[in-house]
């Protein structure tokens, strides 16, 4: 494909509507997994949250592990197992192994994360560890 | 193509008719899915994360077979989203379907997010095996 030619025409043409073509010829053939599952981190002052949607995977399928201030999700997801006689018309959902790795703004404790599986989407909660926490200080008055 | 992310395509919103607007604020997305054709009926397979068997409704209208999946999202009260690669919203997507599938018999399923449909083929539909007979 002539990608020097899109930049010349790259004014008249949608590239929104070239990257859904784009996306329909990916996803007819077949995704396997590079750039999914896709994940969401969310922040508070002392609590990390980092989601994702893995549909279809057991819990036992995902491993995740924390070191100091990064967490690690590991896992798979398998196609689908079709009899011999099925034939496929359409197949859009990935499959694959996914590795990613987060590095969160504060230390985290290890053993006070709590992760859980519903519906298909992983939720991940990591509190900050205490040492790592701001101490206030008081100020006395003399 | 580096300019935009194109992960952001890989969850599609699903598109209104036009002329047609939405009249709740949540996005709508299309679910990615899988149709598989086996002999005696045809599977669908649809990733839709968030949704369970009592928020998603299947609707059958004429030969136009919609599914829909509401989806809460369950994120506890002051987390500030810091990074994010999907946005969360409902599920939609409409199939057309044949006279071939039998429309009382269509089963669905739901577990950890993956919806299944089992559409299965109406008798007439079903090819059949005739058998040659040696004259006598």
């Amino acid at each position: 494909m002539a990608w020097t030619d899109w930049e010349r025409f790259e004014r008249s043409m949608d590239p929104w509507r070239e990257f859904d073509r784009l996306n329909r010829v990916f996803l007819g053939s077949g995704v396997s997994s590079g750039e999914l599952p896709l994940f969401n981190v969310w922040l508070t002052a002392d609590n990390a949250m980092v989601t994702t949607e893995v549909p279809g995977i057991e819990s036992g399928a995902i491993d995740i592990s924390v070191v100091d201030k990064s967490v690690t999700v590991r896992g798979s997801r398998e196609p689908e197992e079709v009899r011999e006689d099925g034939a496929y018309h359409r197949r859009e959902r990935w499959h694959g192994r996914f590795s990613k790795t987060f590095e969160i703004p504060f230390v985290i404790d290890a053993d006070k994360v709590e992760a859980k599986f519903r519906k298909g989407v992983l939720y991940i909660s990591m509190p900050r560890a205490e040492a790592d926490k701001p101490k206030k200080i008081a100020i006395k008055s003399e | 193509m580096a300019d935009t992310p194109a992960k952001e395509m890989l969850k599609k919103e699903a598109g209104t008719p036009a002329g047609i607007e939405r009249t709740r604020s949540t996005k709508v997305y299309t679910p990615a899915v899988d149709i598989i054709e086996r002999k005696d009926d045809i599977v669908i397979i649809a990733d839709m994360p968030g949704v369970d068997e009592q928020s998603v409704d299947i609707t059958l209208d004429k030969n136009v077979l919609t599914i829909y999946g509401t989806v809460e999202p369950e994120i506890p009260g002051q987390h500030r989203l810091v990074f994010a690669e999907y946005g969360v919203g409902d599920y939609q997507r409409l199939f057309t379907l044949t006279d071939e599938i039998d429309s009382d018999k269509i089963q669905a399923s739901v577990k950890n997010g993956v919806l299944k449909l089992v559409l299965p083929k109406a008798a007439t539909a079903k090819t059949r095996k005739i058998t040659v007979k040696a004259e006598a």
